[in-house]
């Protein structure tokens, strides 16, 4: 079980193996990672991400937590980076650990359609038009809803 | 005395990304009345409270909550994290 939420990058294949390695208690393991989208009409330079440090993390542990209550995990790992990031890099990832393979694949969505909108994170994009803030989307927040009840 | 946090472009609206204030406000929505009527920079951050958030205490909230009791207060534009 684990929470970082660091600038440096992250070694992908590193992660997941060691999330993995020597695992006799799940048959299963998901991982997730999301990347720097580069969009051909709007060339992106750069992407910021601003958080909030402390609530960042406290909200990454509560849907953590939340997700562990819901689904047989028997470990879980997020990581988000936050500071300047290209198109290419990656921004963070998810990993979860189930005996079973739908409990696994769950349970990484539900942490990412989360993430997505209740972990304070901020994103601005630099494009040749200018920098824009990214505004949160309708789908994200709809996405939330097939979690409640 | 409270901590007041901004984030993403509320903080650039206000030009500040923290600040301790001295406030009656009984709550947040008080609070946001104190500020609108400080600075023009106030009145454009929040314009549109539709378009904000409020933590307390780095909880997430609402704006109608009551300030009793918390230290750090913390307004932000929606999260787009992932």
């Amino acid at each position: 079980m684990a929470v970082r939420v660091q600038q440096a990058p992250f070694d992908l294949g590193a992660e997941a193996s060691a999330f993995a390695e020597g695992r006799t208690d799940a048959g299963a393991v998901v991982t997730f990672t999301g990347i720097v989208r580069d969009i051909a009409e709007n060339p992106l330079h750069e992407m910021m991400i601003e958080h909030y440090p402390g609530m960042t993390e406290k909200a990454l542990e509560a849907i953590e937590h939340d997700a562990r209550t819901r689904w047989d995990l028997r470990d879980v790992l997020i990581i988000h980076r936050h500071g300047l990031m290209r198109p290419g890099d990656m921004i963070m990832m998810v990993a979860t650990a189930s005996p079973h393979r739908a409990d696994a694949f769950e349970a990484a969505e539900f942490l990412m359609d989360f993430l997505k909108s209740r972990a304070p994170f901020w994103k601005k994009e630099r494009t040749q038009a200018g920098a824009e803030w990214v505004a949160s989307k309708s789908e994200d927040e709809d996405a939330l809803s097939r979690w409640q009840g | 005395m409270i901590d007041v946090l901004y984030f993403a472009w509320v903080r650039e609206r206000i030009g500040v990304p923290k600040e301790k204030l001295e406030t009656s406000a009984e709550t947040v929505a008080q609070l946001v009345d104190e500020l609108r009527g400080r600075e023009d920079r106030y009145a454009a951050a929040f314009e549109d409270l539709s378009a904000l958030r409020v933590a307390l205490d780095q909880e997430l909230s609402e704006f109608d909550a009551p300030l009793t009791g918390v230290r750090e207060v913390a307004f932000f534009p929606p999260m787009t994290g992932g």
